[in-house]
């Protein structure tokens, strides 16, 4: 399966970014093999409005299936909901690390954002 | 003649120098509350009100049965108000600025436009004038689509006097913009001087004459005065500080109406601003 | 970490003299000066500007001649009506949406990122200080304030300070919605003045619309006890607690002449010990002691 996760840096060692819309990478990973393709931000990260949502239809884009992140806010929720794309929200740590908690199973899944919109 | 009317820092009488202004004019005069965050000239005149219109921007809609999913929209967009998905197009409305660019690219014809509501203007009339107020709907954001729907009306027959929101962004220029004379409401403290000074510079880039009342004269310092002699802009009038002024205006009434004195001096504003806009048109 | 913003809808209420008054009372706490179109914080507090940041918020179109075939596309195109028929592009009118750059079929429009302002971080002597300044008819006054309001809280978690008291622009729209979100609860300053209860009320329902709680403080009270009545029913009515009246009182104009807060000038006036009671009173207000979620502290 691929997961996106939102990381500051661009390989699985680096700390996973608590934002999501304006965070410094995207890395989507499959968590069979554990390859990954890391997808620069950048351009949403100075982005002042609608950086989540354009996050969120990337994700989507490159076919993943569920998102580790931080924080996710409306816009990008209601996105991310619309794809089809599960998120698991309040993860922090190392990418590898909050990767290899995913695959061990009982992750809960965010109803909803767990934070305000942003302006 | 379009005389707008503003300020820089909020609070210094702008509502005061409009309303006293429209009613003391002895011609047809139309009145516009273009403040439409906080509209409150209808609080001093209250007019009676016989036409409200909403104000309605356009919105994309995506007829999912045309769209092929390209994504073209989504790059257009500058706002970040469209998020293609592989089965889905979602829209934002709150972030759409109502540019059209997903209207004008898309290849199929899948987007269409749907009406928005900013907020609403409305149409009355007290004591001879034409007013005109508008009001931003709470949440909303777009307010210059709003002054330029009121200003759509104006009337080149009557003499139009705009009462604009503080400070110096769009709002305040979609509001500015194209008048032909622009009266600076102030006071004589830091703040207001401050404030001045950055409304100076605004209309400067507008080039519109403007000249300038000072409001609560005795409240503070003489600073305001030193600047508009250095910069040579006129001091049309002065309104001194005076509680009782400000009672009458706490109780939204009007200053001619309860101290009669002031009817004159605000015809000799007018007439001071009639002077100087005909002495432009004469030069051209 | 709790955020105060201190609004009014109305403007001219006393907003900057109150924030600046309250920055003479508060404890461990980061100023940020919300009102980017005209800002008057620092005329009182006198910041250091220790940092200058330019503020990169739009592009403009700006037409090639040499490239361009004078087809009317970009006129066709432009919502904003912002192309003049001599195919240039009034920059007053230009929104930025970048639409008639794509759509030109010459490709004669560039889009320069254009520089809407400048923010600042500063030191006062009662606290770190951030603060903007917009260009002149500059828009995106909302991203701004978004901004270095981000950028105050930054620094509250860096310098461990626990409070940001921001001072909020007048009106409802853009820049004051960007200035509420994610505050702990918002202070009204009110007046009993026809205008001042009814730009109260609409902040009132901004912030009821945006889910912040809000307080109400009467400025001048003294002028008009009818209507200061009337501000406390409404704000009973809207469950907005009323924190406290102030006198009208010349001393907030004379401490500003001296680049004083109140208390710096005449700590034993009316309005220094009635500002003094509602700094108190908002302290203790349950709205203002709510626990945080402790994750937000690191956004």
């Amino acid at each position: 399966m691929k997961i996106a996760v939102s990381a500051q840096g661009k390989t699985l060692d680096s700390s996973l970014d608590p934002r999501f819309g304006r965070a410094a990478y995207i890395l989507v990973v499959d968590t069979e093999t554990l390859e990954f393709e890391a997808f620069d931000n950048g351009n949403n990260k100075n982005a002042f409005k609608g950086a989540g949502i354009q996050a969120a239809a990337m994700v989507s884009d490159k076919n993943a299936e569920v998102l580790l992140t931080g924080f996710c806010g409306p816009n990008a929720f209601q996105t991310l909901d619309a794809a089809g794309v599960k998120v698991v929200s309040d993860q922090s740590g190392r990418v590898i690390d909050v990767i290899q908690k995913f695959k061990q199973g009982g992750a809960v899944y965010a109803e909803g954002a767990n934070k305000d919109g942003h302006w | 003649m379009i005389i707008s009317i503003a300020s820089g820092k909020g609070g210094t009488g702008k509502t005061t120098v409009a309303t006293n202004l429209a009613l003391s004019i002895e011609s047809c005069v139309q009145l516009f509350d273009c403040d439409v965050e906080e509209p409150n000239v209808h609080l001093f005149l209250n007019p009676v009100i016989h036409k409200k219109e909403p104000v309605i921007a356009p919105v994309p809609r995506i007829d999912l049965e045309k769209c092929t999913f390209c994504k073209k929209c989504m790059n257009i967009c500058r706002y970040g108000a469209l998020a293609v998905l592989k089965k889905d197009v979602l829209v934002f409305e709150n972030l759409c600025h109502s540019c059209g660019g997903c209207f004008e690219i898309c290849p199929e014809n899948a987007v269409m436009e749907k009406d928005r509501s900013l907020g609403d203007i409305e149409h009355g009339s007290v004591k001879g004038i034409a007013f005109i107020q508008g009001r931003l709907s709470i949440g909303q954001v777009m307010v210059p689509p709003i002054i330029k729907k009121i200003r759509s009306y104006t009337d080149p027959n009557l003499i139009t006097i705009i009462d604009a929101p503080p400070g110096t962004s769009c709002p305040v220029i979609a509001a500015m913009n194209k008048a032909d004379f622009i009266l600076l409401v102030t006071e004589p403290t830091p703040f207001g001087l401050h404030d001045l000074k950055l409304a100076v510079e605004t209309v400067k880039i507008l080039g519109i004459p403007c000249g300038l009342v000072i409001n609560r004269v005795g409240i503070g310092n003489d600073e305001v005065n030193r600047y508009a002699e250095k910069e040579n802009i006129p001091v049309l009038m002065e309104i001194p500080f005076d509680k009782k002024i400000a009672q009458i205006y706490s109780r939204g009434e009007m200053i001619i109406e309860k101290m009669p004195e002031y009817k004159t001096k605000f015809q000799n504003l007018f007439k001071k601003i009639a002077q100087i806009v005909g002495k432009k048109e004469g030069g051209k | 970490m709790r955020e105060l913003v201190i609004l009014s809808g109305k403007g001219g209420t006393g907003k900057t003299s109150i924030t600046a008054a309250f920055a003479s009372l508060a404890q461990n706490m980061v100023l940020c000066d919300a009102d980017v179109d005209a800002a008057d914080l620092h005329l009182i507090l006198k910041p250091d500007f220790k940092k200058t940041i330019e503020f990169k918020g739009g592009h403009e179109a700006v037409i090639n001649k040499e490239l361009c075939t004078q087809c009317g596309r970009c006129i066709e195109v432009c919502r904003f009506g912002a192309v003049k028929d001599s195919f240039e592009i009034d920059p007053i009118d230009c929104e930025g949406c970048g639409v008639c750059v794509d759509l030109c079929p010459e490709k004669a429009i560039d889009f320069p990122e254009t520089i809407c302002g400048q923010w600042y971080i500063s030191n006062t002597r009662f606290g770190p200080m951030v603060h903007a300044r917009l260009g002149i008819a500059q828009e995106n006054s909302g991203k701004l304030v978004a901004l270095i309001r981000g950028e105050a809280k930054k620094l509250a978690i860096k310098n461990n300070l626990d409070l940001i008291l921001t001072d909020g622009p007048p009106g409802i729209g853009c820049p004051v919605i960007a200035s509420i979100g994610q505050a702990t609860a918002i202070l009204i300053v009110s007046e009993p003045t026809v205008s001042g209860i009814h730009d109260m009320e609409r902040v009132g329902q901004l912030s009821k619309h945006f889910n912040i709680p809000a307080m109400v403080c009467i400025n001048k009270y003294d002028l008009n006890p009818k209507q200061t009545e009337k501000i406390m029913a409404i704000a009973q009515k809207a469950s907005m607690p009323v924190v406290g009246r102030i006198s009208f009182d010349q001393t907030f104009t004379e401490a500003m002449i001296q680049a004083q807060t109140i208390f710096e000038y005449n700590h034993q006036s009316q309005a220094s010990m009635e500002v003094r009671q509602i700094w108190d009173n908002i302290l203790s207000l349950p709205s203002f002691n709510a626990p945080v979620n402790p994750i937000l502290k690191h956004l």
